[in-house]
């Protein structure tokens, strides 16, 4: 009975890897990845189903109350989310997986010491090494996505927070954390030196993601979700669980992908972005060597409206300046008008537009914008010259010029959309304020370049109103 | 051994990460955002370990540990999977 349990239980596990797998090839078309997404969570459910069934359990009123509780918070936060708030929501969740994980690992270590349960000569040095791997990456990805939280939510500092000897230190913990572990081997039973990894491990993914800009959240965002798949691998290998590896591992696959198409689109490495952004000294010496007095072209929403009404290709570049003014329905409304007058309207979306992967896009799709308008950069790039207006809303560094023409600038190299290609350059901005990485724009000087002033969402309000007058 | 049964996992890892890169790769840019909340849910397996690790014993500081790890993994499952769900029923052709 208990072998036929066993195959029971593996067969559905090995299933239910396959459903994760499949879930996330169907997530590479549009139109296939709801349905790959409810597979993936059918293969969950039914893993989870399978694993109550374990003759090794005791009771399940606790286990209960834990399902009950997570359920409830993980719908209300699921449901209630604003799309704007998406890329908090996700360092949230990474959270939770990663401060799982930690637990998980945690626990094991304390029933293998329980003298009553007597699993002590289970103490293996793979049991050890495992148990202390759960632990940290579990903890840094815990602290590490609750101060990614903090900032982009807005309760810690979003700026980089520097500190003396702060990478020196970071280092120094990374390397203790590491023997520890390798003492806890030698040491299995000694639960101070366990207590101790998970002392520092919670302290360094504080340390490590609070030197992080706000602009740099797309990569600390995508490297977390890498976290959290190693970590759920870790503790598959502490319970010897093929399916926990499996599933770990797809996780850690695609936040390493996109960690590197986030670096690569900046033109940065991973260690620079993870050490804190772009020096700020460089960055102020590169703009007050340039320092000129030039004068910006201003325009109101009536001249917008004039120019905009004489364009039949427009060409919207959002940035997370879009996703602060909740702009996106107001956007949506001005591609209608514009399509109604015969113009067409196409969408360039730089991979670190946002503070998260995509996340331009799903505003986008929240405002029914069909998503085959909404272009990658390297598609798009070559269409700007054949484009009337570029309209940028928010953005700022991704469309700097000085990322292809000026070697001093520290955004040099990095790929950019060529919005000064087209015919018109439109420019929703608050102020004059320099973009994140603290540099000039040289193409809001531009000959053909024109400032409309304002709050996004207002600005673009006005000048629908204005456009449908006109007509 | 204890060691081929380690080198087995070790097996299944490595070759779980290159079907990742395989399949992730192929995600358009437009749905990074779903694929990340996607995956992130699926990182939430770890419910399967703490539901082995909590209801093996009678209460003690391990359960507790076990019922808060339980919490943590469903809201990453349950919050993941429908907050992907939410957003990819907006993705619409014209």
């Amino acid at each position: 009975m208990e072998m036929y349990k066993d195959i029971l239980v593996n067969t559905v596990y090995l299933i239910a890897s396959f459903l994760f797998i499949f879930g996330i090839k169907m997530l590479s078309s549009p139109t296939k990845a709801r349905k790959g997404n409810f597979y993936s969570a059918v293969g969950m459910f039914l893993a989870v189903v399978v694993t109550l069934l374990n003759e090794h359990i005791l009771t399940y009123e606790y286990i209960l109350i834990g399902i009950v509780i997570g359920s409830a918070i993980g719908s209300v936060l699921a449901l209630k989310v604003e799309m704007t708030a998406m890329p908090q929501m996700v360092g949230l969740l990474n959270g939770f997986g990663g401060g799982a994980s930690a637990l998980v690992g945690l626990t094991e270590y304390f029933q293998i010491l329980d003298p009553t349960v007597t699993r002590v000569e289970e103490f293996t040095i793979k049991m050890a090494i495992t148990i202390a791997l759960s632990i940290i990456i579990g903890g840094i990805t815990f602290t590490g996505s609750l101060v990614a939280f903090g900032k982009l939510q807005g309760i810690v500092s979003g700026n980089v927070i520097k500190f003396p000897l702060q990478h020196p230190l970071n280092l120094l913990l990374l390397v203790g954390v590491f023997g520890l572990m390798v003492v806890g081997a030698i040491y299995p039973t000694d639960q101070t030196i366990f207590l101790v990894i998970l002392g520092i491990s919670l302290l360094l993914g504080i340390l490590l993601v609070i030197p992080i800009g706000g602009a740099d959240m797309p990569v600390a965002i995508s490297l977390l979700n890498s976290y959290s798949g190693i970590a759920a691998s870790a503790t598959g290998f502490v319970i010897d669980n093929n399916m926990l590896i499996i599933a770990g591992a797809l996780v850690g696959a695609s936040g390493i992908i996109l960690t590197n198409i986030m670096c690569k689109a900046m033109n940065r490495s991973l260690l620079n972005v993870v050490m804190g952004g772009w020096g700020q000294n460089a960055a102020a010496e590169a703009s007050s060597g340039t320092k000129k007095e030039v004068i910006v072209k201003s325009i109101d929403s009536e001249e917008a409206a004039m120019i905009f009404s004489a364009a039949s290709s427009v060409m919207v570049i959002p940035g997370y300046g879009m996703a602060v003014a909740q702009a996106q329905h107001a956007v949506k409304e001005l591609m209608d008008v514009l399509n109604k007058k015969g113009c067409d309207v196409k969408f360039a979306i730089h991979p670190v537009a946002g503070r998260m992967p995509g996340h331009m896009n799903i505003l986008l799709a929240e405002s029914n914008v069909p998503y085959e308008k909404l272009y990658a950069l390297e598609d798009i790039n070559e269409e700007f010259t054949n484009t009337d207006i570029s309209l940028i809303i928010g953005a700022n560094d991704v469309v700097n010029p000085a990322a292809r023409n000026n070697p001093a600038s520290p955004i040099y190299g990095m790929p950019i959309l060529n919005a000064d290609h087209s015919k018109t350059v439109i420019i929703i901005k608050r102020s004059m304020a320099a973009g994140y990485a603290g540099i000039d724009n040289e193409l809001f000087y531009n000959q053909n370049t024109l400032m409309y002033f304002g709050d996004a969402k207002e600005a673009i309000n006005k000048l629908n109103n204005e456009l449908k007058n006109l007509s | 051994m204890e060691h081929t049964d380690l080198f087995m996992l070790i097996y299944i890892f490595a070759l779980a990460c290159f079907v990742g890169f395989e399949l992730i790769a192929k995600v358009p840019p437009t749905l990074h955002t779903p694929l990340m909340s996607g995956s992130n849910a699926i990182s939430g397996i770890t419910i399967v370990g703490a539901i082995i690790a909590t209801g093996i014993e009678a209460l003690n500081l391990a359960t507790i540990l076990g019922i808060v790890a339980i919490i943590f993994a469903t809201t990453n499952v349950v919050g993941g999977y429908l907050v992907t769900d939410r957003m990819l029923k907006m993705f619409k052709k014209k």
